[in-house]
């Protein structure tokens, strides 16, 4: 097991916050909207340096997502900043019409996605989004692992033409990725290369499955560790190399086992390559309040979930 | 062009409205039919809009919120060149771009729409993207005054005078009805003017079918320096053919082959 160490911890949407400012230094087309939310999204920086640049629309999303849309005229740039459940299904008529089914060239950037929102408690924790977002057509879908990785696809997708989902979260987490990495949109990093099973992760779970995999190699189980940051489009030549290879599966995701990272491995598998695969997903339920850590063990999304589901799915394989 | 050779075009325009609904066996006629006199005078009086600029940044933006009176918008986009108004027998037909709400797959459509409460946002968007750009554009929507109870439109309100928009036009073609009954039933809005101006806009009412009054209004934009501007036309749903008028079983309603000669004949007469 490749070994990752960190020496730092911080917050995925910091990493959009310092993205949005490199996105917005490196082309002028650059603009940004929030919905009051300045500060969570971490936009600070970037309205310092462009006042004349960001847009303040108050809390009435579906107008922000219109407006982006609109403001696309003229070879602008919008980044919207909201809480993931905001930035989805509260508006999601708004994104299919104007921003999807129009090929508008808007950033859909949502913050505080998952549990691991923590105290606010389930009416916040969106866990469905990634389903929503990936059933639009033409629609990018990305959950990024940390810091680092965050502020990469930030700038990528501001080079992308198109339409795209940036799902991020709230607490501090380990940064683990390079901090002079090129993200590219699509194309899954392979963290560990192993015989025995293929984990596919994305967002916060891949530090969970960096610490499984280690647990793994103790019990003599040698775990390839894939990290799926782009869930659409998929990297299927990268799943199928994986799984023609250990045969078998497991998918972590801070999302509903329904509709999110798991079905769209599940399906490109079903279609090209029926393999076993267990989930490590919530349960179809919504979340509650909570500390990140003791929510993320609960429902059921940590290392030793993902162990679990590790050894569980070998023994599948037959 | 003189205001006779407008009232033709209305005139004109409401007959092909009715062609092509029948020829497609859908379409939204009422509708069509309240709201054409203020296309009418948009495209061929106040839109700086043509096929030959349509890729020029500086046009102007016209959206149609109510984009489900798609009829309106084709025949006057066909009369005013974007493409072949032959094209419009394949309305709603398989294969056709010509679909029932407007779709910017066909030439002179700004935006997507159908869903309604989308077209004011997405104006406020343009607005502030022009006044970024410090572009002379106009920016105009028309609504339907059945999508005003949708909040996303009193947001965009909210916004449109935040940023002082004043180059933002948005039109309600207030023809009192909806597909299940009368606005003032269904949710009603009223008065549609004090709560814009309440919210910042300065507020316009015109006769929706008087073409010199429409005129007169879209010439006075912005109708408060610093304030998005709202034209509140009172049309009648049906306008122009007797039996139409005022029945909500017309919001989408197709004519049969006698009513569609019954009411190309009292057109014909109008003219
Ligand atoms: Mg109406």
């Amino acid at each position: 097991m490749k070994k990752y160490t960190f020496t730092e911890k911080k917050d995925t949407r910091s990493g959009f916050g310092a993205g949005l400012l490199e996105a917005g230094r490196n082309n002028p087309e650059v603009v940004a909207l929030c919905a009051d939310l300045v500060g969570s999204l971490k936009m600070e920086a970037f309205i310092k340096e462009f006042p004349e640049r960001f847009f303040q629309i108050g809390i009435a999303e579906a107008n922000m997502m219109g407006i982006a849309a609109g403001m696309t005229i003229g070879g602008k740039i919008p980044f919207t900043g909201t809480f993931a459940n905001f930035s989805t299904g509260r508006v999601y008529d708004q994104i299919r019409q104007s921003i999807a089914y129009s090929d508008k060239n808007v950033k859909i950037c949502a913050s505080h996605a998952g549990l691991t929102l923590g105290e606010d408690g389930a009416t916040h924790q969106i866990l469905e989004d990634i389903g929503l977002m990936k059933m639009l057509p033409g629609m990018t879908v990305i959950n990024p692992c940390d810091y680092n990785q965050t502020k990469a696809a930030t700038i990528a997708i501001a080079e992308h033409h198109g339409p795209v989902y940036l799902r991020f979260g709230r607490p501090v987490v380990p940064i683990f990725t390079d901090a002079d990495q090129k993200f590219e949109i699509g194309k899954a990093w392979m963290v560990n290369e192993g015989a025995d099973v293929s984990i596919f992760a994305t967002g916060h779970l891949v530090w969970e499955a960096i610490q499984a995999g280690e647990k793994l190699a103790e019990l003599g189980i040698d775990a390839e560790i894939i990290n799926i940051h782009t869930i659409k489009p998929l990297d299927a030549e990268a799943v199928l190399k994986s799984v023609a290879k250990t045969r078998c599966v497991v998918t972590a995701e801070e999302h509903n086992r329904l509709g999110g990272l798991g079905d769209s491995i599940a399906q490109l598998l079903a279609q090209n390559n029926p393999t076993p695969q267990e989930y490590v997903a919530v349960n179809d339920s919504f979340g509650e309040s909570g500390k990140p850590a003791e929510l993320m063990t609960k429902y059921g999304l940590d290392a030793d979930h993902i162990v679990k589901a590790a050894q569980k799915v070998i023994a599948r394989k037959g | 062009m003189t205001e006779n050779e407008l009232a033709q075009k209305s005139n004109q325009y409401r007959q092909r409205i009715l062609k092509y609904i029948v020829g497609a066996n859908a379409g939204h006629t009422g509708g069509s039919l309240s709201c054409i006199d203020i296309l009418n005078v948009l495209y061929n009086y106040t839109l700086n809009v043509s096929p030959q600029n349509f890729s020029s940044p500086d046009r102007d933006r016209y959206i149609q919120s109510k984009g489900h009176c798609v009829e309106a918008l084709f025949v006057v986009l066909a009369d005013k060149g974007f493409f072949p108004e032959e094209d419009l027998n394949t309305l709603c037909k398989y294969q056709s771009h010509y679909i029932g709400h407007p779709t910017k797959k066909v030439k002179g459509v700004e935006q997507n729409t159908g869903a309604l409460g989308h077209g004011l946002p997405i104006s406020v968007g343009n607005a502030l993207a022009a006044k970024m750009d410090e572009k002379d554009f106009r920016v105009f929507t028309l609504m339907g005054d059945g999508e005003l109870p949708e909040g996303s439109n009193w947001e965009a309100a909210l916004t449109a005078a935040h940023y002082k928009l004043d180059n933002l036009c948005a039109i309600i073609d207030k023809n009192s009805l909806q597909i299940t009954g009368s606005t003032a039933d269904v949710c009603n809005t009223d008065p549609i003017d004090e709560k814009f101006e309440s919210f910042g806009w300065a507020v316009k009412h015109v006769d929706g079918h008087d073409l010199k009054a429409l005129k007169e209004a879209f010439d006075s934009l912005p109708f408060e320096a610093g304030k998005p501007s709202l034209v509140i036309a009172h049309t009648v749903k049906g306008k122009g053919v007797s039996f139409m008028e005022n029945q909500i079983s017309w919001h989408h309603g197709v004519p049969s082959k006698e009513q569609y000669a019954d009411a190309l004949k009292e057109l014909s007469e109008a003219l």
